[in-house]
């Protein structure tokens, strides 16, 4: 059993999860994954890794609530143990000195591409870190990038904080400060890591992008997470998460991403229409 | 003429048949199907058994069991001397007793084969496993003194839990290590509860466990700690890490929504529990058409399935005819009982979605059976314009997986062969480092569960030899 150390929401639906799980702590690299899982009935869930302390042996991800499991994490408190926390998982993201990165963070992408920024900022790169959410309420560890990247940058879709607007406006305000990125990395949903894929296609700008696909296993046996990459089938928990966001088809992920959407969220149905009884 | 010896020795070639639930029943729940032998059956069927001088039966068996002489017991009614006879070389006889294919190895060297009546020793070789449950007094084999050596054991499939068995017995100090957060491997997540109950994998894993075995789960060696990691601490390590990656068939719409491998849909129903949702939270689909492509034991497996599952109608597609079916007998008797509908002589070349990305239809061509080719079976060729389309809401594909990624990927130095397996000495186990042995999927790619402990039994002894020789 795995033992919770924090579970709290840093913002609305967002939830930043620690646990004691010193094996994984030892091990664990930038854009790795773990997989979670609630309790004895609970699916094995992926979640990304945001940060990790190996003396105290702990690991952080940050979680977005979802479906019935994620509502299930977000229910633990301190204290509170999970039977499965495995880990870590994944090719780790390449870390070299490319020159000048841009990491892209949205949603939980935000916590995840936290400790990619800091091992290229180690690694001697010029970081910018890109921080994009629906509004400023929905940022959070502003003060982390602050210390790993030479400058972060917001852009909110209200304006709330830094420029409005979404990932389109990311190559003017780009160009706006004569940035030229040798290497963009990009952790977030779905949707925000195809957009950015397809803003940064046509300027040439090599995207990275830390793939999210439904898992079972995690670890190479049952099939589920394959992606198509330049046009070949792909497992992304061991040949990724991370891949070349321009040679990915991203019409077939969305649809595979969405296959069990229904069941996902019949659980919530179930739990919390109790009146119907 | 023979017929006519056999009448003189009084040789009773009726073998006893097995209990099974009623396929109308058994369609509807995810019980086991064959229920096992009653006590007089069992004895009435050792009873057939004629005790050759110089036995054949034994010498089919991968891990060597005295097959004759826990046969005897059953007849004279010990059974408690036969289940010990068996677990000298066998630690996990009740699943043996249900997954091992007898046909293919003791029951075919049997020479009551020759009157298509070999001794169904795997039945009985369950009746004692489940004799020695009911009656739950299990016996424990004499533990050697401490060596004050330390193993550790990647992956609790029955390859690496043969090992754990075999050296503990030894006296050694033997660690599993698991990466799923259940112990069984294959026999967990692949083989359906309706052939082989979870209840009985546990019950074996927890005698293990009784034996002195220390078993971590979620901890995957490679990513966890690299093998290399583990030398530090262990003075020899077991690679058992078993099945990686499905094969497709690289057609156009594999990855369709809807379109699964099995270890993909298996490891939902049977790991996960999937056909339990939402009691447990990992779904599984409950289409009304499935198409399962592949002949193994797999394949079938995955129809009958999809058949409890609820599925109108459930097509197994096989590019080569009945007689070529890898699966073994019982299962695709099980199958056709169940309603399975076998498309054989037919190959899937294009999956068809809907505007959503959902699987639709499937686009097949005929085939006939040329000359046969290197496997020795008669090659499968398509008949030129021969397509049709079939549509389904699920095509499960069954064909088979190379052998798992990650030790092969994070440990340098150990050989590979081109499928990504872990090459290996035959004869001891032993890979291209002096300290790591593999055996089972991982080296073989698929193969069956006896085979995987077989080379569990091969690899124990030449760990053992090993540590006894080291200072």
């Amino acid at each position: 059993m795995y033992k919770i150390v924090e579970r709290r929401m840093i913002v609305p639906n967002l939830h930043e999860f620690t646990v004691e799980a010193p094996a994984v702590a030892e091990s664990v690299k930038p854009g790795n994954f773990v997989i979670v899982r609630p309790d004895a009935l609970g699916e094995r869930v992926p979640l990304s890794v945001a940060d990790w302390d190996t003396k105290l042996g702990t690991v952080t991800s940050i979680f977005m609530q979802v479906g019935g499991s994620t509502a299930k994490l977000a229910r633990l408190k301190p204290g509170d143990t999970i039977p499965t926390f495995a880990g870590p998982l994944g090719r780790e993201t390449t870390i070299e000195n490319y020159g000048t990165v841009l990491c892209l963070g949205g949603c939980y992408g935000i916590g995840s591409i936290y400790p990619v920024a800091r091992a290229l900022k180690d690694a001697g790169n010029r970081v910018y870190a890109v921080l994009e959410a629906r509004s400023s309420y929905l940022l959070y560890w502003e003060d982390r990038f602050a210390r790993v990247s030479d400058r972060v940058f917001y852009i909110t879709r209200d304006g709330t904080k830094g420029k409005k607007g979404h990932i389109a406006q990311i190559p003017d305000l780009m160009s706006q400060f004569g940035i030229v990125p040798n290497l963009v990395i990009a952790n977030g949903c779905t949707f925000q890591m195809m957009r950015i894929s397809m803003v940064t296609k046509p300027l040439g700008w090599k995207t990275i992008v830390n793939m999210n696909p439904i898992m079972i296993d995690g670890t190479g046996m049952c099939g589920v997470c394959r992606l198509s990459v330049a046009g070949k089938t792909k497992f992304a928990c061991v040949d990724g998460p991370d891949f070349d966001g321009h040679e990915i088809d991203w019409q077939e992920f969305l649809a595979r991403r969405k296959s069990y959407n229904p069941e996902e969220v019949d659980p919530l149905r179930r739990s919390s229409c109790q009146s119907r009884f | 003429m023979s017929e006519e010896k056999a009448e003189k020795k009084k040789i009773d070639l009726a073998r006893r048949p097995m209990p099974k639930q009623t396929p109308w029943e058994r369609i509807k729940n995810f019980d086991e199907v064959a229920l096992g032998y009653p006590v007089e059956t069992a004895v009435e069927e050792a009873r057939r058994c004629l005790q050759c001088k110089k036995p054949l039966c034994n010498q089919g068996c991968p891990v060597g069991i005295d097959i004759p002489g826990f046969i005897r017991s059953i007849v004279e009614g010990n059974f408690s001397a036969g289940i010990k006879k068996i677990k000298e070389t066998n630690a996990l006889p009740a699943i043996c007793g249900r997954v091992c294919p007898q046909e293919e190895q003791c029951e075919k060297a049997c020479v009551l084969s020759n009157k298509k009546a070999p001794i169904a020793i795997g039945r009985l070789e369950r009746f004692l496993a489940d004799w020695e449950a009911a009656e739950g007094k299990i016996e424990v084999p004499d533990i050697a003194p401490k060596t004050g050596k330390k193993v550790a054991v990647v992956g609790a499939g029955p390859a690496g839990i043969t090992v754990a068995n075999d050296l503990v017995i030894l006296g050694h100090e033997v660690t599993i290590f698991e990466a799923l957060h259940e112990c069984g491997g294959v026999l967990i997540y692949g083989i359906p509860e309706f052939r082989l109950p979870k209840a009985i994998v546990h019950r074996e894993v927890e005698y293990v466990k009784s034996l002195g075995v220390k078993i971590y789960t979620d901890f995957i060696v490679g990513k966890t700690r690299t093998v290399d990691r583990l030398l530090e601490e262990f003075d020899a390590v077991f690679v058992g890490s078993g099945a990686g990656l499905p094969w497709f068939m690289e057609i156009p719409g594999e990855n369709l929504n809807g379109v699964y491998s099995a270890n993909e849909y298996l490891t939902r129903v049977n790991l996960m529990k999937g056909f339990r949702f939402p009691e447990y939270d990992t779904p599984v689909k409950r289409p009304s058409r499935v198409a399962v492509v592949g002949g193994g034991n797999v394949a079938m497996d995955s129809a009958r399935t999809a058949v409890r599952l609820g599925a109108d109608e459930v097509h197994l597609v096989y590019r080569r005819s009945k007689a070529e079916l890898p699966a073994r007998a019982e299962e695709v008797e099980n199958a056709e009982e169940e309603g399975v509908i076998f498309d054989l002589l037919t190959l899937p070349v294009r999956l068809i979605g809907d505007e959503n990305g959902w699987i639709k239809e499937m686009e097949c061509l005929r085939m006939e059976l040329g000359e046969p080719d290197a496997s020795g079976r008669r090659k499968p060729i398509p008949v030129e314009g021969s397509n049709f389309i079939i549509p389904f809401d699920a095509v499960v594909i069954a064909i088979g997986n190379s052998p798992n990624p990650l030790i092969p990927m994070t440990t340098p130095g150990v050989e590979i062969n081109k499928k990504g397996g872990i090459v290996t000495d035959p004869k001891t186990g032993r890979t291209s480092r002096p300290n790591i042995w593999a055996g089972g999927d991982i080296v073989r790619g698929s193969a069956t569960v006896i085979s995987a402990m077989g080379d569990g039994r091969i690899a124990a002894a030449s760990i053992h030899e090993y540590l006894m020789s080291k200072p």
